[in-house]
């Protein structure tokens, strides 16, 4: 399919489609979010550019998504993002998840080695899912997998050092790099599977079967992890599918933080 | 062939500068794709160099605006297309060197094979320069340090599509 108007008359490709971008564009809008309250509290001077950085091209890869559902005729991208309630979005729980106890502006006790982990993790599930949309039936997100895949390989370097750095790094890093992984894992097959109308997605031929991707996913952690005598526990979906819209109260508070501004013009321009 | 009119449109074109860069024109970038006349309306389709870059709806504006200066257009809209993907090597060879004056080193035409680059410095040209990081103060940029002539200084993020 090449243009919005052959999905307009495809009902059911339509209702794929559609799903999909939504769990795309909400996984990257609220990570990015999550990334965003790092700003000034990362460890090191270097690393508030580089995460900075990541967050601003993430949240760009969200707008992409988010126009794309414009073109759809979803609603204007802006209210897509900061508009919709939390039971309406499809990110993943594990992306919604606080940085850790405290408030980015009062006390924060955020954990960097879960930031790591959970950013490591996501940005090589996202370039499996990447490089597979790169031959996706809808013409418009194939090329927007192209575009997003050259500041990938930046994202996926970065976290990839880091978790490498500090997993075989002395003191207390590799326990609590462990403490992570394991954390991680319990929710990380909400990140991979493409929810409730996972055939229908693959049917169409939006992005490959989600096993199949699971498995890339798992394969190429495998390289990080044996070398290093890390353990990859079998990942789970304890919270629940946040593709299904289910969620948690972390959610609704990174909700009301970050649509803010928003509501307090809705029709403003940006 | 290109007609006149494309030709005065493209003239319009090199005054509009990267917000973030001022010596360095949107042309000189690469980001213009193609520029369609109908009569008196003038689209231009761009390629975004990054997608988060906060400078890209200054740009778009002030394309606009510098393209209605022109006495014979009366409409002018940019759009974004993403194909093909802005890539660094689309910086002409011009731009390269309005960079190198802006302080900023050129991106590297050839990064090795496991995806490391290295640029020389702007300032006294010495190839002993460091990367301090890869990500900068734009999504662009990246920070390097020269230890001949002791300066930090910024690279263009080199991106193309074999990552």
């Amino acid at each position: 399919m090449k243009s919005p108007q052959e999905v307009n008359a495809d009902p059911a490709y339509k209702q794929a489609l559609t799903e999909l971008l939504y769990q795309l564009a909400d996984d990257d809008f609220v990570l990015a979010f999550r990334g965003s309250e790092w700003l000034g509290l990362a460890p090191h001077i270097e690393e508030d550019v580089a995460f900075s950085s990541i967050n601003q091209d993430t949240m760009g890869h969200a707008a992409m998504y988010y126009q794309l559902l414009e073109d759809l005729g979803e609603g204007k991208a802006d209210d897509l993002a900061h508009g919709r309630k939390a039971f309406e979005r499809k990110n993943a729980i594990l992306l919604e998840e606080v940085n850790g106890p405290g408030h980015y502006l009062k006390e924060p006790y955020y954990d960097w080695a879960f930031a790591v982990v959970r950013h490591y993790f996501y940005a090589q599930a996202k370039k499996v899912k990447i490089d597979s949309l790169k031959n996706s039936s809808y013409e418009p997100l194939a090329q927007a997998a192209v575009k997003i895949n050259m500041e990938l390989y930046y994202h996926l370097l970065h976290w990839k050092t880091w978790f490498t750095q500090l997993a075989s790094a002395k003191g207390e890093a590799p326990e609590r790099m462990k403490k992570a992984v394991v954390k991680v894992c319990q929710d990380f097959a909400g990140v991979l599977t493409l929810g409730p109308k996972a055939d229908e997605i693959a049917g169409f031929h939006l992005i490959e079967d989600e096993n199949q991707l699971k498995q890339r996913w798992v394969n190429e952690m495998e390289k990080v992890f044996s070398p290093s005598g890390l353990q990859l526990p079998e990942v789970e979906m304890v919270r629940g599918d946040g593709r299904n819209g289910i969620h948690t109260t972390d959610l609704d508070t990174a909700l009301e933080t970050l649509s803010e501004v928003y509501r307090q013009d809705p029709a403003a321009s940006w | 062939m290109m007609t006149t009119y494309e030709q005065s449109v493209r003239e319009m074109l090199a005054e509009v500068k990267d917000p973030e860069i001022d010596s360095v024109s949107v042309l000189d970038l690469g980001m213009i794709e193609k520029i369609i006349i109908t009569d008196n309306a003038v689209q231009v389709e761009m390629l975004p160099t990054f997608m988060g870059c906060p400078a890209l709806e200054i740009i778009k504006k002030n394309v606009e605006t510098k393209v209605l200066e022109l006495e014979w257009v009366e409409h002018a809209e940019v759009t974004f297309i993403y194909h093909p993907p802005w890539t660094s090597d689309r910086i002409t060879a011009k731009g390269r060197e309005r960079l190198k004056e802006f302080g900023i080193a050129p991106p590297p035409t050839q990064p090795g094979p496991d995806g490391e680059w290295h640029v020389d410095c702007p300032y006294c040209q010495s190839t002993y320069t460091t990367m301090d990081n890869i990500f900068g103060p734009t999504a662009c940029r990246s920070i390097l340090y020269c230890k001949h002539c002791k300066n930090p200084f910024e690279a263009m993020k080199p991106v193309s599509t074999i990552m």
